[in-house]
């Protein structure tokens, strides 16, 4: 991997100036390759990893992992079964998968009542979906390669040789 | 009560500074002399799992075979260095030990240790301890590195021995292989050992890394010593290991038996499991390290402060001259004053008083962050405007 996607994975907010800098390459060719990333949908958006452990506050939301099982259509095989259900903007993920079950959807709402809501009368009665089974979150660790705890404290001492 | 010889050492000065930094919160340290990197997971995992399992127990004096074993495998692929791990293959607590077995078992009273400044801080000390006596040899004309010219001309009948460490503490510099030669001829032509400390070995950014034992002809005279501390973020496990001609390692295994007897086993249990499996993270370590180099040295050559361009290590050994301040008052004005911590030139030779030690083992945010604040202190002593 291109060493300036490893830098703004670990950083969005590292500059094209910063990365130049550290990189030893050219402002214009950072700046060039960023852009080409962007275009190419490589990079496709900067976020913030945000810990809702620690903002329980009212519009807090709950998430669930939802295996679905669907047969999958003459010609077009999973992946229109699949747009119908990725369109509904409360799947903030979907996965075609191997094994037992086909797509694991990863489902986000106000409360446990709008996430089984939303299984039971949009995505069960589907035509294709023949069963789902819902798995509610109750803690997250780790996400995206960030453990997600409060800032460790620096266990070095601050001064040797 | 205190034996001369131990009331000689070190500067109080400094020990007192330090204490200083160690009182203070929020600071943010650029005088710190081990990766900010965690150990990686699997090698604790694998430390905390022989615990599990009950090896808690002594090992052989040399340490375990199977991680000497692991050692002489590592240097061979790395870089076709052979050491046979029966005997010419010691594990230490830490290079520091090493070098301490090393120097007590080649010194006679009286023999002179060359030591090219400025150094590591403890090279001159233990030969002190050792019986020895360490010559200082000044580098700074030549860009800090050991020249066959001023290695020659600091060697006398009583010379014994060359220490040699690249890169280098605390100035980041380290050699080529036609560099390394020149020295190399220069010690065998007046049948000199080498002691040479590679402990940052891994962490050359420009170049491949030469160890010294794989030049022609020297492998004999030296004493090779490297370590897990810094490749694999292990500081605290205190692993490094000795390697040399069987004569000299069964001769440092010696002093060994009766003061270490060995090194703790949970710690030779995870080296070798470093050995194993964490080149990928070795190598991410390198890559976030070199970046880290760019950043803090355009900032310094942006606020003006000169420094020699490192090529290894995490260091970079700062001039302060045109501050007109010693370096423990500078080091202690910009710790008064932003709360950044740095080393005192001093500390790596008493003729360093216009140097600083900087370590860019710490977070590109907190480099930033440094940098800023050095620019304020410089605005601060009137020696930038805005």
């Amino acid at each position: 991997m291109d060493e300036i996607l490893e830098i703004l994975e670990k950083d969005g907010r590292t500059t094209p100036e910063e990365i130049a800098k550290i990189t030893n390459r050219s402002l214009d060719k950072v700046k060039k390759a960023i852009r080409k990333y962007e275009r190419e949908g490589v990079i496709l958006k900067y976020k913030a990893i945000i810990n809702k452990e620690l903002i329980r506050d009212e519009d807090s939301e709950v998430r669930a992992l939802i295996e679905v099982r669907v047969s999958p259509e003459k010609d077009l095989g999973f992946d229109h079964v699949a747009e119908r259900i990725y369109r509904f903007e409360e799947v903030k993920s979907c996965y075609l998968l191997s094994g037992t079950y086909d797509l694991l959807l990863i489902v986000e709402g106000k409360n446990i009542h709008t996430v089984s809501q939303f299984v039971a009368e949009k995505l069960a009665p589907l035509e294709n979906v023949r069963g789902t089974v819902t798995h509610f979150l109750l803690k997250k660790y780790k996400e995206d390669g960030v453990i997600l705890k409060h800032k460790e404290e620096n266990k070095r001492i601050t001064i040797s040789y | 009560m205190i034996s001369e010889r131990v009331q000689r050492l070190e500067p109080s000065g400094i020990r007192a500074f330090f204490d200083m930094v160690l009182g203070m919160k929020d600071v943010i340290s650029l005088g710190v002399g081990e990766p900010d990197f965690v150990t990686p997971w699997q090698i604790r995992e694998t430390g905390i799992y022989s615990l599990e399992q009950g090896f808690t127990s002594y090992t052989s004096n040399k340490g375990l075979y199977k991680l000497r074993l692991g050692i002489n495998r590592y240097l061979k692929s790395r870089y076709g260095l052979e050491y046979c791990p029966e005997n010419e293959i010691l594990i230490t607590v830490g290079v520091s030990e090493g070098l301490d077995l090393a120097l007590r078992t080649i010194i006679n009273p009286k023999d002179e240790i060359l030591i090219p400044v400025p150094s590591y801080v403890s090279y001159g000390p233990v030969t002190e301890l050792a019986g020895g006596v360490p010559v200082y040899v000044d580098t700074r004309a030549q860009n800090f590195k050991l020249t066959p010219k001023i290695l020659e001309k600091s060697i006398n009948r009583k010379t014994k021995a060359v220490i040699l460490n690249y890169p280098a503490n605390p100035t980041g510099i380290s050699y080529a292989k036609k560099e390394l030669d020149e020295i190399k001829k220069v010690i065998l032509k007046h049948e000199l050992l080498c002691i040479s400390d590679e402990i940052y070995g891994d962490l050359t950014y420009d170049f491949e890394h030469t160890p010294f034992p794989t030049l022609s002809g020297i492998k004999n005279r030296t004493v090779y010593l490297n370590g897990f501390s810094k490749s694999y973020a292990m500081t605290g496990w205190r692993i490094g290991f000795a390697c040399g001609s069987e004569e000299i390692i069964s001769a440092m295994t010696k002093i060994h038996q009766y003061t270490i007897l060995c090194a703790p086993i949970t710690s030779q249990i995870a080296a070798y499991e470093a050995l194993q499996t964490a080149k990928k993270s070795v190598e991410e370590m390198k890559r976030e390290y070199r970046r880290r180099r760019e950043l803090i040295l355009d900032g310094l050559n942006n606020l003006g402060l000169e420094c020699v361009r490192p090529d290894g290590a995490f260091y970079v050994f700062v001039s302060i001259k045109k501050t007109h301040l010693t370096s423990l008052d500078f080091a202690q004005k910009l710790l008064k004053e932003q709360k950044v911590a740095v080393v005192p030139g001093t500390a790596f030779g008493k003729d360093f008083d216009d140097y600083i030690r900087i370590s860019y083992a710490s977070s590109l945010e907190n480099l930033k962050e440094a940098l800023n604040r050095i620019g304020e202190f410089l605005k601060y002593l009137n020696l930038i405007k805005n």
